[in-house]
C-alpha cells in the first residue's frame, strides 16, 4: 500500500454551531484530525465536550433547524460538510456506520433484530429476503452471538444487553463499512460484558479491516482499545497523539488531571483523590482564552489567549506549557 | 398467547354481566314504576296483568326477574316494547344495527385513511405551511358540529343543487340495504360517512402528528436514519408503526361508542333508522324493554371493541405480548 | 466488637413479574455494618445491590428476613413508628436531578426535612434554627450560600449531587445509603464527590452503605466490600483483602474486566468472562455463577455454596475459592 495515500477520513477545522435562544452557540470549535485505514481513534471527553456532535456531523445526522456546520471532513476524498442528504444516505450504513450507547433504545422495539439487520442489507443492495437473512445470521455468528438463527427471530427486549449490542454491531457491519463510529458503545453495559464488546471491536479491525472512531468518556476504555487518542474539552481539542504516549506523558493539564482523578484499582489508595475543581463551562459561557484555564492549576497570564494546537514530540497539545519549556511530569505507570 | 386470549374472553363476559345487572337494576328495580303494568299496556285486563307478572317473574325475587329478562333478551328474544304493544324489541334492534354498522364502518374507513395520510404528511413536513395548513384544517373539522355540517350537506345536495350535475346522483334521505342494492347503499351513505368522519379526521390526524413528532427524537429513529434508509421508510416503517398505539386505542373506543349509538346526530340528520335513533326514541317514550335491549347491544360492542384493541396491541407491540409493557 | 448500626438477616425480596413468574431480587442476604464503616456493595445489573440498599432503609419492604437498625427491628414497623427512626438513616440517589423538585428553591428543598421532623427535644424548629442549619449544611457540602435562592436546573450535575447530600444530612443521620451517587457524573466531577463523601464521614462520623458498579470508586471509599451476583452475596470482607486478592472467581473476573487508564505493553487482554448475567427470574441451579465461571466443576452445577470463611476473616460463597496471592 502507498504510505502517502490520503487517510480514510481527514477532518479539518470542523465547527458546529447551533442556535440557542436566538444566538448561535459554537458546540464544536475547529476540530481537526485524521483517521487512517484500520485505525482505532478514541475521542474522549466529558458531557458537553462536543464528541457526540462531531460524530453526528460526520454521519450527516444533525438536523436541528439552523445548525451551521463549517470546515471540512473528507471521507475517501469526498467532502462530507455540506453534502446533500440524498448523497449522505448512500454513505450512511454502507460506507460509514454507527453504533449507539444504549442498544435497547437504539433498536426499533416492534421488529425482530434479524428483520432490522435484513432491512439495512436490503437498503444498500439488490438482495433477496432470503439471502439477506443468510448474511444476517452469519454476521450475528461472527459477532459471537450463540445460536444466531434463533436470536435473529427475537425482539430487542427479549435479548440481554450484551447480545443486543452484538446485534447492533452486526447491523452496523452488515454492509462492510470502511468507517465505524461507536458512540459510547459500552457505557450502558456491565463491566464484564464491556470487556467482551471491546474485545470484539479490536477484532473487527483485524477481520473486517474497518477503521473505528470510538467516542467515550472512559479513559480506561480508550487505553485498552485505541491506537490514537484525541482529548476534547469544551468543544476544542486539548491534546491528541498515540494512546501510549498520551497516557504515559499527558501534555495537557486537563488530560493529566483527568487521569489523576480516576481512583486506582491497584496499589496504595490515596487519602484524597486529586480532583479538578469546578465543572466544564456550558457551551454558551466558554471563556475567551484557554477553555480549561478557570479550572487549571497551571493557569497564568498567557492562558488568556486561546493556545493553538502545537506538536510536541509525537503529540499535539493545545497548551502554552510545552512552549514555555514547562512540560508536565510523566505519570508513574503501575499496572 | 392462547392463554391471554382466553383470559381476555373471560373478562369480557364478566364485564357484560356486570353491565346487564346494572342496567336491569336501574330500569326494573327502581321503585315507583310497576313494570308489569307497563308491559301489559293501558287498560289491560287483570288476567293479562297476572299473565305478564308470571311470565316475567315480577312476583318472584329480583335474581329470578333478572334471569327471566336475560332469557327473554338473549334466548327466546320475545321481549316486547311498552309503547308499540306486541312489537318485539330484539328484532327491532337487529333491524337498526346494520344501518348504524354501515354508517360507522364507512366513516371509520374514511377517517382512518384520511387521518393517517394527513398526520403523516404533516409530521413529515413539520414546520412548513403544509403542516400548519393541515393542522388548521383538522382544528376546523373538530370545531364544526356534526348536525350543522349534515344539514348544510343536505341543503346543498338535497335541495339547492340537487338538480345540478354535481349532486344529481345523490338519492333522497334514508337507508338502502346493501343486500338489496350495493350501489344504492353506497350512494345513500357516502355523504353521511364523510360528515361523520370529519370530526374524527381532525382529532386523529392531530394525535398522530403529535405522536410522530415525539417519536422522531427516539434513539431508534436515529438508528434507522444512520442505516441509510430513505426518509419515507424511516417515517413509515419505524415512526408510524411505533406511534400507532394511541391511535389504535382511541379508534377502538370511538368506533365502539359510535356503533353503540353515538352516531345519533348523524342518523337523525340523514334520516337513517339506526341504533342511536332507536335508543333516543326509546328514552323519549321511556320504553324500558327497548332501552334494555339497546343498552345491552351497545355494551356488547364497547366491550368487544376493547377486546379487539387489546388483541391489536398484542399484534402491534411484541413487548405487550411478553407482558413487559 | 461494637454492635452493628444496620443489619440484614436472610433478606429475601421477590417481585411477581406476571405469568406466575417470580423475580428473586434478593435471595437470603445477610450482612452487618458497624458504626463508622463504609460498606461498598458492588455487582452488575440485576445483582440486587440497589434493592438491598432500599430494603436496608425500609424504602422497600422485604418479602422475608429482618432489617435491624441500631438494635430496633424495622422490618415490619408501620410508617408512623418508622418516621422518627428515618431521621437517622438517609439515602442519596444516582439521578441528582430527578430527586430534586424542579419548581422549588434549593433552600426550601434542603429545609424540607427540617420542617417535617421535630428536633431532638421534640420541638418544632424555628425559622432561625432552620436558617442556621441551612448555612451550616451548605458549608459542609461546599456550596455558596447564594445557592439557597436558586433552582435545581441552575446547577451542574456535581453541584446538584452536593445539594442532595446536604438534604440527606439535614437531620444529622448516622447512616447514609448512597445508590450509585457518582455514576451519572463526569469523571472530573466524580472525584470531587467521592472526596466529599470521605470528608463528611471523617467530620461527622457517618456510616455509609455505598452502592456502585464502579470497582475503583468502591475501592477508594469502602472499608469493607460485599460483591453480589444474582441476588446473593458471593464475597464479603475488608476492601483491601477482597479487591487485592479476591477469593471468588466472580470478584476476580469483575476486577480483571475493569479497563484501566494505563496502556499495557503486553497487548490486548482477553475478556475475563463469557456471556451475560443470567436472568434473575430463572437463576442457574447450584452455584449461580457456574454458567460463567472459568473454574466450575461438576459439584458447582448442583450444590449451591454457602458463605464461609476461608481462613482470613472474609466470607466467600465458593466451593473452590482462589488462593490468596498476597
Amino acid at each position: 500500500m502507498d504510505a502517502d495515500a490520503p487517510p480514510l477520513l481527514a477532518v479539518r477545522d470542523l465547527t458546529i454551531a447551533l442556535p440557542v435562544g436566538g444566538r448561535m452557540v459554537t458546540i464544536v470549535d475547529s476540530v481537526s484530525f485524521t483517521l487512517g485505514a484500520r485505525e482505532i481513534l478514541g475521542i474522549v471527553g466529558e458531557s458537553g465536550s462536543g464528541k457526540s456532535m462531531t460524530a453526528l456531523a460526520l454521519m450527516g445526522l444533525i438536523d436541528a433547524p439552523g445548525a451551521r456546520i463549517t470546515g471540512s471532513a473528507r471521507f475517501k476524498g469526498r467532502e462530507l460538510v455540506g453534502l446533500p442528504q440524498r448523497a449522505f444516505r448512500t454513505l450512511r450504513g454502507r460506507e460509514i456506520a454507527m453504533i449507539f450507547q444504549d442498544p435497547m433504545t437504539a433498536f426499533t422495539p416492534v421488529y425482530t433484530v434479524g428483520w432490522q439487520i435484513d432491512e439495512q442489507i436490503r437498503a444498500h443492495g439488490r438482495v433477496t429476503r432470503k439471502d439477506a437473512r443468510v448474511r444476517t445470521i452469519r454476521l450475528l455468528g461472527d459477532m459471537g452471538v450463540p445460536d444466531p438463527a434463533r436470536v435473529a427471530d427475537r425482539y430487542p427486549h427479549q435479548l440481554s444487553g450484551g447480545l443486543r449490542q452484538r446485534a447492533m454491531i452486526a447491523m452496523a457491519l452488515s454492509c462492510n463499512p470502511s468507517l465505524l463510529i461507536a458512540d459510547e458503545p459500552t457505557t450502558a453495559l456491565d463491566v464484564t460484558v464491556q470487556a467482551q464488546i471491546l474485545d470484539l471491536l479490536r477484532r473487527l479491525r483485524r477481520e473486517y479491516g474497518s477503521s473505528v472512531l470510538l467516542i467515550t468518556h472512559d479513559m480506561g476504555v480508550v487505553a485498552e482499545t485505541c491506537d490514537r487518542t484525541m482529548v476534547l474539552y469544551s468543544g476544542t481539542i486539548a491534546e491528541r497523539g498515540p494512546t501510549g504516549a498520551v497516557f504515559a506523558r499527558p501534555g495537557h493539564p486537563y488530560t493529566a488531571a483527568l487521569l489523576d482523578s480516576i481512583p486506582p484499582l491497584h496499589g496504595a489508595r490515596p487519602a484524597r483523590l486529586p480532583s479538578i475543581p469546578g465543572s466544564p463551562p456550558a457551551p454558551a459561557d466558554r471563556p475567551a482564552g484557554c477553555p480549561f484555564a478557570p479550572r487549571c492549576g497551571y493557569a497564568h497570564d498567557a492562558c488568556a489567549v486561546r493556545p493553538p494546537l502545537l506538536p510536541r514530540g509525537v503529540q499535539d497539545i493545545a497548551c502554552v506549557l510545552p512552549a514555555e519549556g514547562r512540560d508536565l511530569p510523566a505519570r508513574c505507570v503501575s499496572a | 398467547m392462547a392463554m391471554a386470549v382466553l383470559r381476555r374472553l373471560g373478562q369480557t363476559l364478566f364485564v357484560l354481566f356486570g353491565i346487564s345487572v346494572l342496567v336491569f337494576l336501574v330500569f326494573f328495580a327502581t321503585p315507583g314504576a310497576d313494570p308489569t303494568a307497563r308491559i301489559a299496556g293501558r287498560n289491560a285486563s287483570p288476567q293479562t296483568i297476572a299473565r305478564v307478572r308470571v311470565e316475567y317473574g315480577f312476583d318472584r325475587p329480583l335474581p329470578v326477574q333478572y334471569v327471566r329478562m336475560m332469557e327473554k333478551l338473549f334466548v327466546t328474544r320475545d321481549l316486547t316494547s311498552y309503547v308499540n304493544r306486541g312489537e318485539l324489541v330484539v328484532p327491532e334492534v337487529f333491524q337498526a344495527a346494520p344501518v348504524t354498522v354501515s354508517l360507522v364502518t364507512g366513516a371509520a374507513l374514511i377517517w382512518v385513511l384520511a387521518s393517517v395520510a394527513m398526520g403523516t404528511l404533516a409530521a413529515a413536513l413539520r414546520g412548513t405551511w403544509v403542516d400548519r395548513g393541515l393542522m388548521m384544517l383538522g382544528l376546523v373539522g373538530i370545531s364544526i358540529p356534526v348536525f350543522w355540517l349534515g344539514q348544510v350537506a343536505n341543503l346543498l345536495t338535497q335541495s339547492r343543487y340537487h338538480d345540478s350535475w354535481l349532486f344529481s346522483w345523490v338519492p333522497g334521505l334514508g337507508y338502502v340495504p346493501f343486500t338489496q342494492d350495493p350501489l344504492g347503499w353506497f350512494r345513500a351513505l357516502v355523504i353521511p360517512w364523510v360528515t361523520l368522519a370529519v370530526l374524527f379526521v381532525g382529532i386523529y390526524s392531530r394525535v398522530l402528528r403529535a405522536d410522530l413528532v415525539a417519536v422522531r427524537g427516539e434513539d431508534f429513529m436515529r438508528t434507522a436514519r444512520a442505516k441509510g434508509l430513505s426518509p419515507a421508510r424511516v417515517l413509515l416503517f419505524h415512526g408510524l408503526r411505533t406511534s400507532m398505539m394511541t391511535f389504535v386505542s382511541l379508534f377502538g373506543l370511538d368506533f365502539a361508542q359510535l356503533v353503540g349509538g353515538g352516531a345519533l346526530l348523524t342518523e337523525v340528520v340523514f334520516g337513517l333508522q339506526g341504533v342511536g335513533r332507536l335508543t333516543y326514541q326509546a328514552l323519549g317514550n321511556l320504553d324500558l324493554p327497548l332501552i334494555m335491549a339497546t343498552v345491552m347491544y351497545s355494551a356488547v360492542f364497547v366491550v368487544i371493541a376493547n377486546a379487539v384493541v387489546d388483541m391489536l396491541y398484542l399484534l402491534l407491540d411484541p413487548r405487550v405480548r411478553d407482558g413487559r409493557a | 466488637m461494637t454492635a452493628p448500626l444496620i443489619e440484614a438477616q436472610s433478606l429475601r425480596m421477590e417481585y411477581r413479574v406476571g405469568r406466575g413468574q417470580v423475580l428473586r431480587a434478593l435471595d437470603g442476604v445477610s450482612l452487618a455494618v458497624r458504626p463508622g464503616e463504609v460498606l461498598g456493595l458492588v455487582g452488575e445489573s440485576g445483582c440486587g445491590k440497589s434493592t438491598l440498599g432500599r430494603c436496608l432503609l425500609r424504602l422497600a419492604r422485604p418479602t422475608a428476613g429482618r432489617v435491624i437498625f441500631d438494635g430496633t427491628d424495622i422490618t415490619a414497623l408501620p410508617e408512623r413508628t418508622l418516621r422518627p427512626l428515618r431521621q437517622g438513616m438517609q439515602m442519596v440517589f444516582q439521578d441528582s436531578y430527578a430527586s430534586l423538585n424542579p419548581r422549588r428553591r434549593i433552600g426550601e428543598l434542603i429545609a424540607e426535612p427540617l420542617r417535617v421532623h421535630r428536633d431532638g427535644q421534640g420541638r418544632r424548629r424555628t425559622a432561625g434554627d432552620i436558617a442556621a442549619r441551612l448555612a451550616e449544611l451548605l458549608d459542609l457540602v461546599g456550596l455558596p450560600q447564594a445557592a439557597l435562592a436558586r433552582y435545581p436546573h441552575e446547577f451542574s450535575g456535581g453541584q446538584r449531587q452536593r445539594i442532595n447530600i446536604a438534604r440527606a444530612l439535614a437531620l444529622s443521620p448516622r447512616l447514609v445509603v448512597a445508590d450509585e451517587p457518582v455514576s451519572a457524573l463526569d469523571v472530573s466531577i466524580q472525584a470531587q464527590i467521592v472526596n466529599l463523601f470521605m470528608d463528611l464521614r471523617d467530620r461527622l462520623g457517618l456510616t455509609y452503605v455505598f452502592v456502585a458498579h464502579d470497582l475503583a470508586v468502591v475501592r477508594q471509599i469502602s472499608t469493607r466490600v460485599a460483591v453480589m451476583y444474582l441476588g446473593a452475596i458471593v464475597e464479603l470482607g475488608d476492601a483491601d483483602t477482597v479487591l487485592h486478592s479476591p477469593a471468588h472467581p466472580y470478584t476476580a473476573a469483575l476486577i480483571a474486566a475493569v479497563p484501566e487508564p494505563v496502556v499495557s505493553p503486553d497487548g490486548d487482554r482477553a475478556p475475563p468472562l463469557r456471556g451475560d448475567v443470567p436472568s434473575p427470574i430463572a437463576p442457574p441451579p447450584g452455584c449461580r455463577f457456574h454458567t460463567r465461571c472459568p473454574i466450575a466443576q461438576d459439584r458447582c452445577r448442583t450444590d449451591p455454596p454457602v458463605l464461609r470463611d476461608p481462613g482470613d476473616g472474609r466470607q466467600v460463597a465458593c466451593h473452590f475459592p482462589l488462593e490468596s496471592s498476597a
